[in-house]
This record gives C-alpha cells, sequence and structure tokens, in this order.
C-alpha cells in the first residue's frame, strides 16, 4: 500500500521538511535554501497579481488535474489581463491520509504546465487537516504578471466600442461537460477532455498589436453568457452574438439537450473571449489559427450601441432573445 | 446534431412562420402546459417569430411549480432526521417552503444530493445499506414509470433502506380544470413527453369534450410552429380534433408497458395542486402492495401550518389567467436568484422563463 498523508507532514517537523524538499522544492525547481519569502526582480510595468483557489471534483479527470488546473487557472486570470505571467504561488491543503503518489502526481502535473507556461513557481505551503475537515486536497495559487502600459486597458474593457469583434478560440463547455460526465460515469462516442490549458503563449500572439485587442475574459464559470453580461454593463454598450456561429462540440451539446442544460452557461478552463476593433478582428482570427489553443477560434458576434447592458442571441432557429447571467449554481466545484 | 439540426433549420422555421402570417386570419390564444415546450418557445425566441395576433400562454406544466408548498415542508423535515439521505432532481433544490428550501435543509447539515433518476437514488441506497435513502418522486407522466420501475426493483432486491415521497401528478384532469375554470384558449399544445407514455388518446377530451383544438407535439422549433400552424388550421375549419405532429415519438396508444407499470406501482388519488387546488384523480398514490416504499408513511413528521400570506399569483399564472409581469412581486422581490414562488424557481417555470427571456419582445 503507498504512502498516506499524515498529520505529520503538516507539521513543520522532520516529516514536513522532507515532504517539502523532495517532493514541491524538487519538482517546482525552487532554490535552496528556502526562505520565508520568495525575492524576485521585476522586469518594469506593473503587476498583475491574483489569486484563486481549486477544490474540483473528481481531482483527476480526462485532460487534467487539480494541479494542472491551478497552474492553468491563474496563469490565465493573468494573461487575460495582457500580463505577462511570471510567478506563481502553490498553497496545499490536504487531508490527512491523503495518498502521496497522487499528491506527486499532482504536483508533477503543476511543474509541468508551469513550465510549459514559461511561469516559475516560487513559493508555497502545506497544511495538514484531520480527516473529514476538507475533501482530500484543495490547492490556492496566487499569480504575478507584468503588465505594459499600452494593455492597461484590456481588463476593464474601457476602449470597447461598437462594431468591435467578439471571437473565442474554441467550443465552450468542454471543461464542466467532462467534469460532469466523470462524475456520472456517462460515456460518449467521441471522449472528451477539458479543455483546461494555459492560453498566455496564444495571447501573445493576439497581443502583438496592443490597441487592436479591446477585452479580454476567460469563460470560466458562468461561461460565456456571464462574460458577455458583465462586459455589457461594464463596458456600457450592447452585444449581439449568433447562437449558430458558437462552436459547440456534439457531445456537449448532446449532454446539453438531455440534461436541460445550455452550452453558453458552461465553465470552461482553456477558452478566451477576445473583443477586437472591426478591422483587426479576421487577422486576430488567423494568428490564433496558428496556435494549437486557437486552432478553433471564430468571430461569434458583435459589439452594439442600442440595448446598453444587454446580450442579445439571434438562435439558431433565427428567433432573437436576451441572453441573461446565468443564476443558480449548475455545477458545484468544477474548478 | 441529427435528430435536432434538421429541426432547427432555418429556410423550414421562415417559411413556417410565413405559412402561419398568411392563415392567421383573428386572433389566437393557445395554452402548452408543458415546462419543455415553454422553456423552449423562449429559449429559441419563437413569440418572436410569431405574428402579434398569436398568443401563446402557459399552463400548469412544470412540475416543481405545482408541487404544494407542504410536500416541500414534508421533504425538509424528513431530511433532517438522522441517516437519512434525500435523493432530489435539481430544480427542487431551491424552491422556498414555510420551512425553507431543500438547500436551506443541507446548508444546515442535512443530507440533500441531486439526482438525475430514481434509478440513481436507488443506487445511493444499494451503496449506502446503513443509511435511509428517500427519493423526491415528483412529475407527470414522464417521470412515474422511471419511479414505478425504481420501486418494482427495489422490492425484487429486497432493499429495505429505500423510499419515494411521491408526488406524481396526472396531466390531463390538470388541463380539465382549467377549461373548467373558463380560461379562455383556442386550444392546446399538447405536452409531448406525457403524451410518449400515454399516447394522444389521453387528450381527446379535449376536442370531444370542449370542442377546441389540440396538437401534440415535439421541442424543437419547428415542432412548436409546426404545431401552431396545425392549431391555425384547426381554428379556421372548426374542425377540431387531437392531431400528433410529434409522430416521431407519439402514437395514439402511448407506451403500453409504461403504463404496464405505472398501473402496478400506482393507483389515481386526489390530491392538491398549486395553483389548482384539489383535483379529482390529478395524483398518484403509492399501491398497498408497495406501501412499504411509502416515505409519507414511513416517516412521522410534524409540520406547522403555513401562517403568512404569500401575495405571489403563482396560481394564477398556471392557469393562464394571469402573465407574470402581473404580479407584484415580478422582478422585484421575486427573482431567479431570490424565488418566492415556485414559477420562478424551475428553468421550466413561467416566471423563470419569463424573466429571462420575454422582456426582449
Amino acid at each position: 500500500m503507498s504512502e498516506k498523508i499524515s498529520l505529520s507532514h503538516g507539521s513543520g517537523g522532520r516529516q514536513a521538511q522532507a515532504l517539502i524538499h523532495d517532493l514541491f522544492a524538487a519538482r517546482f525547481g525552487m532554490k535552496l535554501p528556502m526562505t520565508d519569502s520568495a525575492l524576485l526582480r521585476v522586469p518594469p510595468g506593473i503587476i498583475a497579481f491574483t489569486t484563486d483557489s481549486y477544490v474540483v471534483n473528481p481531482l483527476f479527470f480526462p485532460g487534467g488535474n487539480i494541479g494542472k488546473l491551478a497552474v492553468c487557472g491563474t496563469v490565465n486570470d493573468l494573461a487575460v489581463s495582457g500580463a505577462e505571467p511570471k510567478y506563481l504561488s502553490a498553497a496545499f491543503i490536504i487531508e490527512e491520509g491523503f495518498d502521496i503518489d497522487e499528491l506527486g502526481l499532482i504536483v508533477s502535473s503543476m511543474a509541468d504546465e508551469a513550465e510549459a507556461a514559461g511561469v516559475s513557481i516560487v513559493t508555497g505551503d502545506t497544511k495538514v487537516v484531520e480527516k473529514g475537515q476538507c475533501d482530500r486536497i484543495f490547492i490556492n495559487t496566487s499569480g504575478v504578471g507584468i503588465l505594459k502600459d499600452e494593455l492597461m486597458h484590456i481588463s476593464s474593457g474601457s476602449s470597447v466600442m461598437p462594431g468591435d469583434r467578439l471571437i473565442i478560440n474554441g467550443p465552450p463547455g468542454d471543461h464542466a461537460v467532462t467534469i460532469l460526465a466523470s462524475r456520472r460515469n456517462f460515456s460518449f462516442d467521441t471522449p472528451m477532455a477539458s479543455d483546461c490549458a494555459s492560453l498566455n503563449r496564444l495571447i501573445e500572439k493576439v497581443t502583438v498589436k496592443p490597441g487592436a485587442v479591446h477585452f479580454m475574459r476567460d469563460l470560466t464559470r458562468g461561461g460565456l453568457a456571464a462574460v458577455l453580461n458583465e462586459l455589457a454593463v461594464m463596458a456600457r454598450c450592447g452585444i449581439t452574438i449568433d447562437e449558430s456561429s458558437v462552436p459547440v462540440k456534439e457531445a456537449v451539446r448532446g449532454l446539453c439537450e438531455i440534461l436541460g442544460f445550455d452550452p453558453l452557461t458552461l465553465a470552461s478552463e482553456g477558452r478566451v473571449l477576445i473583443v477586437a476593433d472591426e478591422g483587426e478582428a479576421e487577422g486576430i482570427v488567423q494568428r490564433m489559427h496558428a496556435d494549437p489553443q486557437g486552432s478553433g477560434a471564430s468571430i461569434i458576434g458583435e459589439i452594439t450601441s442600442g440595448r446598453e447592458g444587454r446580450v442579445i442571441l439571434k438562435s439558431t432557429a433565427g428567433g432573437s432573445r436576451f441572453l441573461e447571467m446565468p443564476s443558480g449554481q449548475l455545477l458545484p466545484r468544477i474548478c | 446534431m441529427k435528430y435536432v439540426d434538421e429541426f432547427r433549420n432555418r429556410g423550414h422555421i421562415a417559411r413556417l412562420a410565413e405559412l402561419i402570417l398568411k392563415e392567421a386570419t383573428r386572433e389566437y390564444t393557445f395554452m402548452e402546459v408543458c415546462g419543455g415546450h415553454t422553456a423552449a418557445i423562449h429559449r429559441f425566441g419563437i413569440p418572436s417569430l410569431l405574428p402579434p395576433q398569436i398568443k401563446l400562454i402557459s399552463g400548469p406544466g412544470c412540475p416543481v411549480c405545482v408541487t404544494a408548498g407542504r410536500y416541500i415542508d414534508t421533504l425538509t423535515a424528513i431530511a433532517s432526521n438522522e441517516g437519512v439521505t434525500v435523493s432530489i432532481f435539481g430544480d427542487l433544490m431551491r424552491v422556498p417552503g414555510t420551512l425553507g428550501t431543500p438547500g436551506d435543509a443541507r446548508a444546515a447539515g442535512a443530507d440533500v444530493r441531486v439526482v438525475l433518476s430514481a434509478h440513481e437514488a436507488l443506487e445511493t441506497a444499494r451503496a449506502n445499506p446503513q443509511r435511509k435513502i428517500v427519493f423526491s418522486a415528483i412529475g407527470f407522466e414522464t417521470t412515474t414509470p422511471g419511479t414505478a420501475v425504481t420501486i418494482m426493483q427495489a422490492e425484487r432486491e429486497g432493499i429495505e433502506n429505500f423510499s419515494v415521497l411521491n408526488a406524481h401528478k396526472v396531466m390531463p384532469p390538470a388541463m380539465e380544470a382549467i377549461l373548467r375554470e373558463g380560461t379562455r384558449i383556442d386550444g392546446f399544445i399538447c405536452p409531448g413527453h406525457v403524451a410518449v407514455i400515454t399516447g394522444s388518446s389521453a387528450f381527446e377530451f379535449i376536442a370531444r369534450k370542449y370542442g377546441l383544438a389540440a396538437v401534440v407535439t415535439g421541442f424543437e422549433p419547428t415542432d412548436i410552429l409546426s404545431a401552431v400552424l396545425m392549431l391555425v388550421r384547426q381554428v379556421n375549419s372548426r374542425k377540431p380534433s387531437v392531431e400528433i405532429q410529434y409522430s416521431r415519438a407519439v402514437s395514439a396508444g402511448g407506451n403500453v408497458r409504461a403504463q404496464d407499470y405505472m398501473r402496478q406501482v400506482f393507483e389515481p388519488c386526489d390530491v392538491e395542486w398549486r395553483g389548482l387546488g384539489v383535483l379529482a384523480s390529478g395524483g398518484l398514490q403509492i399501491a398497498d402492495r408497495y406501501r412499504r416504499f411509502d416515505a409519507a408513511a414511513a416517516f412521522t413528521v410534524d409540520i406547522p401550518e403555513a401562517t403568512h400570506a404569500n401575495p405571489c399569483i403563482c396560481g394564477e399564472i398556471l392557469r393562464g389567467v394571469s402573465t407574470p409581469p402581473d404580479c407584484p412581486l415580478f422582478a422585484s422581490a421575486c427573482t431567479p436568484d431570490h424565488p418566492e414562488g415556485t414559477c420562478m424557481v424551475s428553468d421550466e417555470g413561467s416566471c423563470n422563463t419569463w424573466y429571462k427571456y420575454h422582456n426582449y419582445e
């Protein structure tokens, strides 16, 4: 039987030191000796700083696990603000009895994803709680990125204007559907995997012309419907999207038809909405197609001047309606 | 997606809309009584495709919406027992009773779990023999056969820790009650999924006894528009009948085997429908042979009578007498985030769909 995490692994004593050195510091490539704070020299610019906690259930799912998610989620929060992600922290709350081999897999995924995204995990923490005090493992990551002045406008949407085009980098909802399917043991003709991925490499290609991009946000909880509604209110504009131009995978559509979900409200962990200048949108889509995370990029709608604060959906049937902010809890603990 | 895209073809939809516009020579009011239809009508923006002289109103077809408040109170009271797990459909989680919602009960420590079927609740019972699993059985003829088969299965396997808090209802008596109440409509869009089980013959009384139009239809835009066109034609020709538009799923006789399962496990009873009062033979109770699976008999709960009057007009809305904006609470005190009435809770409830979609038109 493999070794389990015990309360002593979180005690600060010998077992804790061994876990930190042999697992976390070794896999994350942290410099020894360990200090209380990571000391980081940062290039000139604005610091973007974000934090997120990850409690997904199940911990391992097709396309990723809680560790990969904890890195991409925070990397993406920085990247969609226009920042270049640089450093992450990683804090673990682990339930007594958790399998050390599973912890190893999770930590390795984090290290691999951080390397792929070009960020360093530079500080961290481990707490072990008694059996029943948390569900196996929770992870918090915080991230620091550097933002150039000319990309300051992106997170607030302050330069969004009528005529701007809305772009997404691929079909939404794969993550939510994959998590739901793994929980319920659903299977699909074409196997589904989470879209969970770091998007900073893609976003570098998108922001080469800083003025062309007016807004970006990742399509996490609440999905496209939530992001569009937030944008319409924040940027005081109207939004029209064409349902038939939003690419949704067959399996996602099928499951939504059966369970009564709207794919536009489902969470992704590797999808981003980009609002771009009318004349630049096609070029941005072309550049996105050259990146593995942007191969499914397409234009799905535009910013309008009427109906301020509202999102209008032209339905597949040709009718029109408001696309509302989703409400209530669709699927708990998906990230 | 096969079997879906064909029914969402924009060309077909536009042609149907054109025919309806041409043939709708007067004012028409049709009622849909299935929550699935209500949701589909608004989700696809059907009202924006119809001429203004055609009005679609929603009837009592959302199972959550017609469930009496007392049922929710009983459910949460049972859930608060030590060692009990209550398995419910997700819609019910936020339905307010006098003692709060099942979601509140869960937050207070009760074991309330969302399931997608009765069968899943039985699986929970198998996996947790030390706990008592209570399945909250709501819905019409569509969900009843599933509950019936699950109860039969539990008996066959001798599963002792599984029971059902039953609130199953049957649809035709509610439709008849609406007509008796004097709701003025020209015809019914009959519930497609209910009719898969009952057959279209269950709705014969609409044409025969009340001389109104009736079409059983599916849930895709071309289904609904075809049904509207068929209803318009029935009204225009003054030849009311029960037609099946949804012939890929519905027959006159229905699913005989499912009907048989229902008859074995359930028997008709008078039951309270929220908004409609007590309807003779409007519900189903668990038959004697399976009484040991009846959670209402297995658990003794003490439910206080409701004390405060709620100005919510769910009842009138369910009867098609009022529309959601007529309610003093609509979109102010009552929203999908803080529902006062059941019609605002479920995605299929009239108030919920109206709040989400309708204000576009």
